[in-house]
C-alpha cells in the first residue's frame, strides 16, 4: 500500500499523454428580446488545464452542472472547444476536421453514464461492439466476430449472446457492452463520464474492478468523471475538482483526501456521509449556502464567494473585498497541489472528524510541507 | 383520519403499541410471466420522532413497501396481505376513500424525482396549498400564507415571490425542498423518503438531510427513509432495515447493525462500497452475480446464489431450507443458517479486517 502510494504521489507514470490547456467551451446564450438579441453565453468550460499521462487515472469531480461532462466531451471531441488546446501525443486536436479526427478517434474512446440511453436498443450486442471496426473500416485478425467474442469474454458476457439486444441485459451487463465498445480498437485513453453512477453498489464493484484490471492489462488512461467522491478516490491517480467551468484544486489522490486546500474541496469531503454511525457523530458538516450561480452569468472575483464559507465566516472586510474583486489564479501553493483561491489552508479533520493524523495507516507516509 | 378512527369497523384497530407496527406485509403482482413477490413477509416498528432506514438494492422491493403503506396499490392488480397498523388502525382493509383522508395529512411521501412528481404547468405554490387545503377548510389567502411559510422553513429564498414561479424556475435541490414543503404542510405523523437526496449533489444531499432531521425534530413525526446508500443511512437514521429479494433479510439499531453486521449481504453490501475514511484498498470486493428475480426466487435462502458462506451451514440447509427472520441480540435480527455465534467469528476474521 505504502509504495503504491509513494510511487503515484510523485512520479507519473510514463510520458504525457494528453495535455489540455486553457480550454474553454461557450454555449451561445439564450436568444430573447425583439431584435433578436442574444443573452451572455454559457461558460461551461471556462479555462481548464491539466495534463494525463500514459496509465493515469485522473478523476474529475465536481457537483451536476460544473462542466465536468463538458471538459470530458471536448477531450473526446464530441465538441468542438470554443478556444484552448487539446494536444494528444504531440498532435493537436482542437480545430482538426472530423476526417482528420477519424484516425484518432481510435486512440481516444468514451463510455458513457446512461447504460440504457447509450446502446441502440434496435442493434445486438455483437453489432454494437463490432461498430468501432466498420466505423473505421478495419478488418482485426480472425474476422470481427471472433474479436468481439472475445472482447465480450474479456469484459465478463457470454460470448454466446453475441445476437442478444440490449434490453436483454441488466444495467451492469450493459455498462459492460459499452466498456467492450469502447476497447474494441485498443485506445490509450478512455473517458469515463460517469460510468458506474447509475450502478447498484454491488455491481458498481464489479465494474470499478474491471476497469482497473483492464487499465493494467491494456495500458489504458482514463479520464474520470464522477460526483462520488469514495469511487474518484478509489480509482484515481490524481483529482482535479471543478466548479463553474472552472479547476478549484487539482493534485495527487492522497493529498487531495488527507489535506485539500480549497473550501469548495472542503465542502464536498465534508458532505460525503461515511458508513459508520460513529463517525458520522463527530464529523463536521460544512454546508454550502444557495445554489449553483448561472455559468452564463458567473460572480466577479473568485466564482465560489458567493458559496464560500470561509469568506461568509473567517475572512475580513478587507479580505472579502480582495475575493469579490480579483479573480484568483489556479497556482501551485504547495508541490504538487495547485489550488485556485487566495487564502487557501489545509484542512484535515474532514474525513474521519478527528484533527490529528490516525493509524489508518496511509497517513503520515509522507512528510508533509507545511501550510 | 378521524373518520378511519371512527370506522364501524372496531376489529380492525387495537390501541397501544408502537406508532407504525407492519407485520408480515406481502406485496405480490400476477403478471404474465408468473406472481412477482416484490415485497414477502416484511414486518418492522417504527415509533414517532424515530427514523427507520430500509437499504436495499434497486428491485429488493423497498419502494414497493412504501407505496404499500401509502395504499397506492389499491385498485390495481397487485395482492396485499398483512397489517400496516398506523397508530392502532389496519390500513391494508381500508378502502381507497379512507386512504385518501390518511394521504397527506397522516402520511407524507417524498419521492427521488422531484421534477417528475411535481406538476409543470402548476406553480409551486398552487401545488403547496393545494395539498393544504384537500386537507383544512380555509380561505385561499390563508393556505397562501401558510404554504409562504412552509418554502420558508425549508430554506427557499425569497419565499413569498418564489411561490409564483414554476417547477423548471426551481434547481434540483430546492424542487426537493419544495417537494418536503409539500409532504410537511399538514404536519403528517408519519414521513416516507423514497430516495429523497439521490439524483442531488453531496453538498445539497447534505444540506436535505439535515432538512428532514430537523423537521423530525420538530414535528416529531416518524420517518421512514429508503435509500441504497449506507452512508445516508449511517448519517441519518436510527433503526436499519436491509432488504434482499423482497424480504427483510437483517434489521436492527444503527450502530449495532454498522459494528456487528451479521448477514452476509450486509456483509458484501459494507464491503463493495469503497470508503474515503479508510486505508485505500488495492480492489473492491463486489458481490458476485446479480439480484434475483423476483418470479422465481431461489430456494432456501433467497441470498445463496451469491452467498459466500454456504459452505459454512452443515448440508444444504441454505438451498432448502428458507431460513427465519431470528434475533441475535435483544434488538437486532437477522436472517441466516450459519449459527450466530460462528456469523461473529466470521465478522471479526475474515469480513471487519477487509471494509
Amino acid at each position: 500500500m505504502t509504495t503504491e502510494t509513494a510511487a503515484s504521489a510523485t512520479a507519473p507514470n510514463g510520458a504525457p499523454l494528453l495535455e489540455v490547456r486553457e480550454i474553454r467551451k461557450y454555449f451561445p446564450g439564450r436568444s430573447g428580446g425583439l431584435f433578436g438579441t442574444r443573452g451572455n453565453p454559457v461558460k461551461a468550460v471556462d479555462g481548464v488545464s491539466f495534463t494525463v499521462h500514459e496509465g493515469e487515472t485522473i478523476g474529475l469531480v465536481g457537483e451536476s452542472g460544473c462542466g465536468k461532462s463538458t471538459t470530458g466531451r471536448v477531450i473526446a471531441k464530441l465538441i468542438e472547444p470554443t478556444a484552448g488546446s487539446i494536444v494528444y501525443q504531440g498532435k493537436e486536436l482542437a480545430n482538426l476536421r472530423p476526417g482528420q479526427m477519424r484516425p484518432l478517434r481510435r486512440e481516444i474512446q468514451m463510455i458513457f453514464q446512461d447504460p440504457y440511453s447509450s446502446l441502440n436498443p434496435r442493434h445486438t450486442i455483437g453489432t454494437i461492439i463490432g461498430s468501432p471496426f466498420h466505423i473505421q473500416g478495419t478488418k482485426p485478425d480472425g474476422g470481427v466476430k471472433k474479436t468481439v467474442q472475445g472482447l465480450m469474454e474479456r469484459v465478463g458476457l457470454n460470448p454466446e449472446h453475441y445476437n442478444r439486444y440490449p434490453h436483454e441485459f441488466s444495467g451492469g451487463q450493459r455498462q459492460r457492452i459499452g466498456i467492450a465498445r469502447a476497447l474494441a480498437l485498443r485506445p490509450k485513453l478512455i473517458v469515463c463520464d460517469e460510468p458506474v453512477s447509475a450502478l447498484d453498489v454491488s455491481v458498481q464493484a464489479q465494474v470499478v474492478n474491471l476497469l482497473e484490471d483492464l487499465q493494467h492489462e491494456f495500458g489504458l488512461a482514463y479520464i474520470f468523471i464522477a460526483h462520488d467522491l469514495s469511487v474518484v478516490r478509489h480509482i484515481s491517480d490524481r483529482v482535479v475538482v471543478m466548479y463553474l467551468g472552472k479547476v478549484m484544486e487539482e493534485t495527487d489522490r492522497d493529498t487531495l483526501y488527507e489535506s485539500p486546500m480549497h473550501p469548495y474541496t472542503h465542502a464536498l469531503l465534508s458532505a460525503v456521509p461515511i458508513p459508520d454511525p460513529t463517525v458520522e457523530a463527530r464529523r463536521e458538516r460544512i454546508l454550502l449556502t444557495g445554489d449553483l450561480p448561472s455559468p452564463s452569468n458567473p460572480p466577479s472575483g473568485c466564482v465560489f464567494h458567493t458559496r464560500c464559507p470561509k469568506f461568509r465566516l473567517e475572512l475580513s472586510d478587507s479580505e472579502r473585498d480582495r475575493c469579490r474583486t480579483e479573480e484568483p489564479v489556479l497556482e501551485e501553493k504547495r508541490p504538487g497541489q495547485s489550488v485556485y483561491c487566495h487564502f487557501a489552508e489545509a484542512r484535515t479533520d474532514l474525513i474521519d472528524g478527528a484533527a490529528a493524523p490516525t493509524t489508518s495507516g496511509i497517513r503520515g507516509t509522507r512528510p508533509r510541507s507545511a501550510a | 383520519m378521524t373518520s378511519v378512527a371512527s370506522d364501524p369497523r372496531a376489529a380492525s384497530s387495537r390501541p397501544g403499541g408502537p406508532f407504525l407496527s407492519v407485520e408480515d406485509l406481502r406485496v405480490h403482482f400476477p403478471t404474465d410471466d408468473g406472481l412477482v413477490k416484490s415485497v414477502d413477509g416484511v414486518s418492522f416498528e417504527v415509533d414517532r420522532g424515530q427514523i427507520l432506514g430500509i437499504v436495499g438494492e434497486s428491485g429488493s422491493g423497498k419502494s414497493v413497501t412504501a407505496q404499500a403503506l401509502l395504499g397506492l396499490h389499491k385498485g390495481s392488480k397487485a395482492r396485499i396481505t398483512g397489517h400496516i397498523w398506523l397508530d392502532g388502525v389496519d390500513l391494508v382493509p381500508a378502502s381507497e376513500n379512507d386512504m385518501r383522508e390518511v394521504r397527506g395529512s397522516e402520511i407524507a411521501m417524498i419521492f427521488q424525482d422531484p421534477l417528475s412528481s411535481l406538476h409543470p404547468f402548476y406553480t409551486i405554490g398552487d401545488q403547496i396549498s393545494e395539498a393544504y387545503r384537500v386537507h383544512n377548510k380555509v380561505s385561499a389567502r390563508d393556505a397562501r400564507k401558510r404554504s409562504v411559510e412552509m418554502l420558508e422553513k425549508v430554506g427557499i429564498p425569497n419565499a413569498s415571490r418564489r411561490y409564483d414561479d414554476y417547477p423548471h424556475q426551481f434547481s434540483g435541490g430546492m424542487r426537493q425542498r419544495a417537494m418536503i414543503a409539500m409532504a410537511l404542510i399538514c404536519e403528517p405523523k408519519l414521513l416516507i423518503a423514497d430516495e429523497p437526496t439521490t439524483a442531488l449533489d453531496v453538498t445539497v444531499q447534505a444540506q436535505i438531510l439535515q432538512l428532514i432531521k430537523d423537521m423530525r425534530n420538530e414535528l416529531n413525526s416518524a420517518v421512514i427513509l429508503i435509500t441504497h446508500d449506507l452512508g445516508v443511512v449511517a448519517e441519518t437514521c436510527d433503526q436499519v432495515l436491509v432488504m434482499y429479494g423482497g424480504q427483510c433479510v437483517e434489521k436492527g439499531p444503527v450502530e449495532e447493525l454498522f459494528d456487528k453486521p451479521e448477514m452476509p449481504y450486509t456483509w458484501g453490501l459494507l464491503s463493495s462500497m469503497p470508503r474515503m475514511d479508510r486505508v485505500r484498498q488495492t480492489r473492491l470486493t463486489p458481490i458476485p452475480g446479480s439480484p434475483p428475480s423476483l418470479i422465481q426466487v431461489p430456494k432456501g435462502c433467497v441470498f445463496n446464489p451469491r452467498c459466500r458462506f454456504s459452505d459454512r451451514v452443515e448440508g444444504d440447509r441454505c438451498f432448502t431450507v428458507h431460513p427465519d427472520l431470528l434475533p441475535t441480540s435483544p434488538r437486532h435480527e437477522v436472517r441466516c443458517h450459519i449459527d450466530p455465534e460462528e456469523r461473529r467469528q466470521i465478522l471479526l476474521t475474515e469480513i471487519r479486517p477487509n471494509l
